[in-house]
């Protein structure tokens, strides 16, 4: 406690920022203190935190923190992240986004983000719905449920989207659910250190509109509905496919080492220099 | 080296970019789109030179992002586009307007409605530039005629979002864009450049978006010392969303003021035999370049005809217009469009002198001599 204490002391703008807009029992507020506590560990300096957002309700979390904080148009995130590091590649950047934000209006940026590899870290919180609007479907809506724009039953198929962002050439991509926070914890630690472009797509849980319109029941029962449909990658490895269906593969996907842009355009400059002298 | 001046020829799109340069622009992002895509290739091959950054975004709407995070990590930022991307940016403009983010904007204008006359020029987009994002907001739209004014306007769109925090727009035009001139290349001790100004008191007493005499807060770079929120939402003076009337109002207030408490700075026009003339012609882009060689031509047949070249079409220079307009029994509007800043001429003139317009949207220059005709048409 006395640690909480002292992390919400030193990181949060809990003088001018607070009560929150979340609804009680929301996930997202454990995927920011994840990103608190790894970078508490690590040791970075506020300063040299760049926290940035879309729009949706995982939208509003960067206001509460004390770094440099951006809160952008919805699905653009990752763009403004991109022009940030570029222009100054000392600063940590690292982009919330909602599952919409990320792979509906924003998914062109999130593969080309992936492909181009500028060191900045994603984490996307997957509640599978549109929150802040009401519970609209989003791309990672299952198939057969409800939403409110999907008031039958919803007919598309979702995104995986780690293993979107493994296809797209992301260096460092991880699954976790909220309901395993210290799990999460290390993982975000893992992307913020990684070089490159990261992702942790987190699962957390919309109980007020996603769960509702589905009767997932409480937080709770969301919560260990994450925790009883979970599997760790090294073991999900052994099993087919059929028995995979509808469960969450958690852990590290993949984390290999790629030319990262910042490093490639530092060449192009050297480059551009000798030709120029 | 020294103040020695170069002349060179070069064409619009390439004076833009070193416009951009000279104004201390060190990152572009961008993606291709005729007739603008010179501006980039031409910074992708400048500006790693000199340390700077190029980058081709997956999109427009990508490249405003960029640009817009850039400009906020304290380097200053441009993109260049033609109409359909200039729809696509146009949501983030608004960021950067609500944000009070410094950024220029280069649209090249082609014929349109959507996918239009990609290499025909055109000024269909002069609304566009002052409404297109939604929202009510001022915004500064400058509008460039010759190769020269290319590299002028480009270093002045450069001060003007840096002193006032705000996108510049700035028009060209296929014509303008593509063609080459001389132009007589300034030393760079000329020039005067304008760089935000940045906060000098601790961060503790920093207010991101604090009222102050000009209207424009200081503006701390991200990562140095000044942690503060930036979002598009409303917000109050600390940048942090709001939902209280008496913090809306106020600040929508002074977005307006910021600018229309600085009209004398912000207009540029120049006027041409205007002192005695029977009828003004008031245009801008490559039509002021045919309407200064009709007034010419006019003159010469012993007509009383004058230029009111518009070089800041907004916001919209009613005291240069109101002039013109008291001065003369006609004003003539040619515009490529059916009749965009003719609207506007009309709405100040408000009844004091007959506007007459020329319009033409087929995708090719209004000429001096089509002019000329008016000219004559209308004083005879
Ligand atoms: C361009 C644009 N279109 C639509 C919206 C409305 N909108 C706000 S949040 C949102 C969806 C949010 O869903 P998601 O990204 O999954 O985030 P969540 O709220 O669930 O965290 C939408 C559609 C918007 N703000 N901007
Ligand atoms: S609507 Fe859903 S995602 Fe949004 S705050 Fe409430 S519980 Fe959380």
């Amino acid at each position: 406690m006395k640690e909480v204490t002292k992390l919400i002391h030193k990181y949060l703008r809990h003088d001018k920022k607070f009560p929150h807009v979340s609804c009680p029992g929301c996930g997202n507020g454990i995927i920011l203190g994840a990103l608190i506590r790894a970078i508490d560990r690590i040791g970075f300096a506020k300063d040299e935190i760049v926290l940035i957002s879309g729009i949706g309700c995982s939208g509003r979390m960067p206001v509460y923190v004390d770094f440099n904080t951006l809160h952008t148009t919805h699905g653009r995130a990752l763009t403004f992240a991109t022009g940030i590091k570029l222009a100054k590649p000392e600063l940590t950047v690292i982009v919330f986004m909602g599952d919409g934000d990320a792979t509906a209006i924003g998914g062109n940026h999130f593969i080309h983000a992936a492909r181009r590899n500028v060191d900045v870290s994603a984490i996307i919180f997957n509640n599978n719905i549109y929150g802040m609007t009401g519970g609209q479907f989003s791309p990672t809506t299952p198939y057969g449920m409800k939403a409110t724009t999907a008031p039958y039953w919803h007919i598309e198929h979702a995104f995986k989207i780690a293993e979107l962002a493994v296809t797209a050439g992301a260096v460092f991509v991880g699954r976790e659910t909220v309901y395993n926070a210290k799990g999460l914890d290390a993982l975000i630690e893992k992307a913020l250190l990684k070089k490159g472009f990261s992702v942790v797509e987190t699962i957390t849980h919309c109980h007020i509109q996603y769960g509702r319109y589905n009767r997932l029941g409480t937080a709770v029962d969301m919560l260990k509905w994450q925790r009883d449909n979970s599997i760790p990658v090294e073991k999900a490895q052994k099993l087919s496919s059929e028995e995979l269906e509808g469960k969450i593969i958690t852990g590290v996907l993949v984390d290999r080492e790629l030319p990262i842009y910042q490093h490639e355009y530092d060449r192009i400059r050297e480059r551009a220099r000798e030709i120029a002298v | 080296m020294g103040a020695e001046r170069r002349e060179l020829l070069m064409q619009g799109n390439e004076a833009v970019a070193e416009g951009a340069l000279a104004a201390g622009c060190r990152f572009f992002a961008g993606y291709p789109i005729t007739p603008s895509t010179e501006i980039a290739e031409y910074l992708s091959v400048k500006l790693p030179h000199l340390g700077g950054t190029f980058i081709q975004m997956e999109d427009e709407l990508a490249s405003m992002g960029a640009v817009i995070g850039a400009s906020l990590a304290g380097v200053k930022a441009m993109t260049a586009t033609s109409g359909p991307g200039f729809s696509l940016m146009q949501e983030n403009i608004g960021f950067a307007c609500e944000a009070e983010v410094p950024c220029v904007v280069v649209n090249v204008m082609r014929g349109g409605p959507s996918t239009g006359l990609p290499t025909f020029p055109a000024q269909g987009d002069v609304m566009q530039a002052r409404w297109g994002t939604h929202g009510d907001h001022p915004i500064i739209v400058l509008s460039a005629a010759s190769v020269p004014e290319c590299f002028s306007l480009t270093v002045r769109a450069f001060n003007l979002s840096e002193r006032y925090r705000t996108p510049i727009i700035l028009l060209l035009d296929e014509v303008v864009a593509h063609m080459r001139e001389k132009i007589t290349m300034p030393p760079a001790e000329e020039l005067e450049i304008f760089n935000r100004v940045t906060p000098t008191v601790p961060p503790e007493w920093y207010i991101p978006y604090a009222d102050t005499p000009s209207g424009v807060p200081p503006m701390a770079p991200f990562g140095e010392g000044y942690r503060y929120h930036v979002t598009g939402l409303t917000h109050d003076i600390r940048g942090f969303p709001t939902a209280r009337d008496d913090e809306i109002g106020p600040f929508i207030k002074r977005l307006f003021r910021k600018i229309s408490q600085n009209f004398p700075d912000i207009h540029m026009s120049q006027t041409f035999r205007t002192e005695d003339a029977e009828i003004t012609v008031i245009a801008y882009g490559c039509v002021a370049r045919s309407a200064k060689r009709a007034v010419v031509e006019a003159r010469d047949r012993g007509l009383k005809a004058g230029l009111l070249k518009l070089m800041t079409v907004w916001p919209f220079d009613r005291s240069a217009v109101e002039q013109a307009a008291r001065r003369s029994k006609v004003v003539l509007v040619p515009e490529m469009n059916m009749g965009q800043i003719s609207r506007e001429v009309k709405r100040v003139n408000n009844g004091v002198s007959t506007v007459e317009t020329l319009n033409k949207v087929d995708g090719t220059l209004i000429t001096p001599g089509e002019i000329l005709e008016k000219i004559t048409e209308v004083l005879s």
